[in-house]
């Protein structure tokens, strides 16, 4: 059984939509603990009304990204001891995303822009057509292995520069699945893929900062994503244009 | 903000201005070694069609990846949007293209 030791000094943003404040508590330190642990205990033990999400507290489900002094983690996946700082942490909503109620985030802009930017499967067979042959080992299947273990949390999301000045912007995730997408031999219309990421919004807005990658808990690569679809896009533009000579 | 075009005319402007800045910075040191004037510099330039071309297409580049460049600024930085972005882009372009026009022409033409 772990033992209690001193107390520490937990801030959690607290309000509704755009207005709030941080609130301080009292949390008993114990030494194995992790940053959900923590938010948890103060709405069990301090403060019921406290708003927070999360499923499996086991980092499969990305549903527990918070910041954590600043930058965006899985609270579940950090343990206290790396984020205690002169015995404090600042808990906060997720950046970049509408809050709803304290620590808990609108989700909606992040999947919505996952949509957009052509995240929906379309099936290129019917049911009664055999199942397309994948070789795991060819390039293009590799690329596209690299992104799919994306669970969606939105930590890039929250790290992106470009996401907190241009609201159009689709962000990381949903590029990252775009190139998944066009790397994937089952999708047989890679233009459309490659189209529903130029408009104004899509991946030729990333100014190459690479938070995203920085700090995606699953070490996947969505500057690496956006840079193959900045690439494709550049020769798709050149081929269409040939076309129209 | 930025689309496929956009990003693609900014590139392609870069490239064209890289060889010319080079040959612009190589010029002007070989040219000075022995010590070189104004008068001296303008007699070679004035009416030259080369110089003209050289200085013209550079001025015609820096318009379009200096108003692009600005764009993403100012639209990150004041949230401007739709008709007033895409106008204040076309007057950056057009300024710095007149206003590069008018120093080539003041150099190249006799």
């Amino acid at each position: 059984m772990t033992e209690a030791r001193a107390n520490m000094m937990i801030s959690v943003w607290r309000g509704m939509g755009s207005t709030g404040k941080f609130e301080t508590f009292e949390v008993p330190a114990q030494d194995n603990q992790t940053v959900l642990d923590v938010v948890t205990w103060i709405q069990q033990a301090a403060d019921p009304s406290l708003s927070y999400r999360y499923a499996c507290r086991v980092g499969m489900c990305g549903s527990c990204a918070m910041m954590v002094n600043g930058q965006p983690r899985w609270t579940c996946r950090t343990h206290v001891k790396r984020v205690l700082r002169d015995n404090q942490i600042e808990i906060a909503p997720l950046r970049n995303l509408p809050v709803i109620k304290d620590l808990a985030t609108d989700m909606d802009p992040f999947f919505d822009k996952w949509v957009k930017a052509g995240g929906v499967h379309r099936a290129s067979r019917s049911r009664d057509m055999p199942i397309q042959e994948v070789k795991p080992d060819t390039a293009q299947r590799q690329a596209a292995d690299n992104g799919i273990e994306c669970i969606n949390c939105a930590v890039c999301y929250a790290a992106c520069d470009t996401v907190s000045s241009n609201r159009d912007y689709l962000g990381p995730a949903a590029l990252q699945r775009a190139w998944t997408l066009f790397n994937d031999e089952k999708v047989v219309d890679k233009q459309a893929v490659l189209d529903a990421v130029s408009g104004s919004g899509g991946c030729h807005n990333c100014h190459t900062q690479g938070s995203c990658t920085k700090f995606c808990p699953n070490d996947l690569d969505p500057l690496g994503s956006i840079a193959g679809l900045k690439r494709e896009t550049a020769k798709s533009f050149f081929r269409r244009g040939s076309k129209q000579c | 903000m930025l689309n496929a075009r956009l990003y693609m005319a900014q590139r392609l402007s870069a490239m064209i201005m890289i060889p010319l800045v080079f040959g612009h910075l190589a010029v002007m040191i070989y040219a000075i070694q022995g010590g070189l004037t104004t008068a001296e510099i303008l007699g070679r330039t004035k009416g030259s069609v080369t110089w003209f071309l050289f200085y013209g297409t550079f001025v015609a580049a820096v318009s379009v990846h200096a108003a692009i460049g600005v764009r993403v600024i100012i639209h990150e930085t004041f949230s401007l949007k739709g008709k007033w972005l895409e106008a204040t882009t076309w007057l950056i372009g057009a300024l710095l293209l007149i206003m590069g026009a008018r120093a080539v022409l003041e150099v190249t033409f006799a």
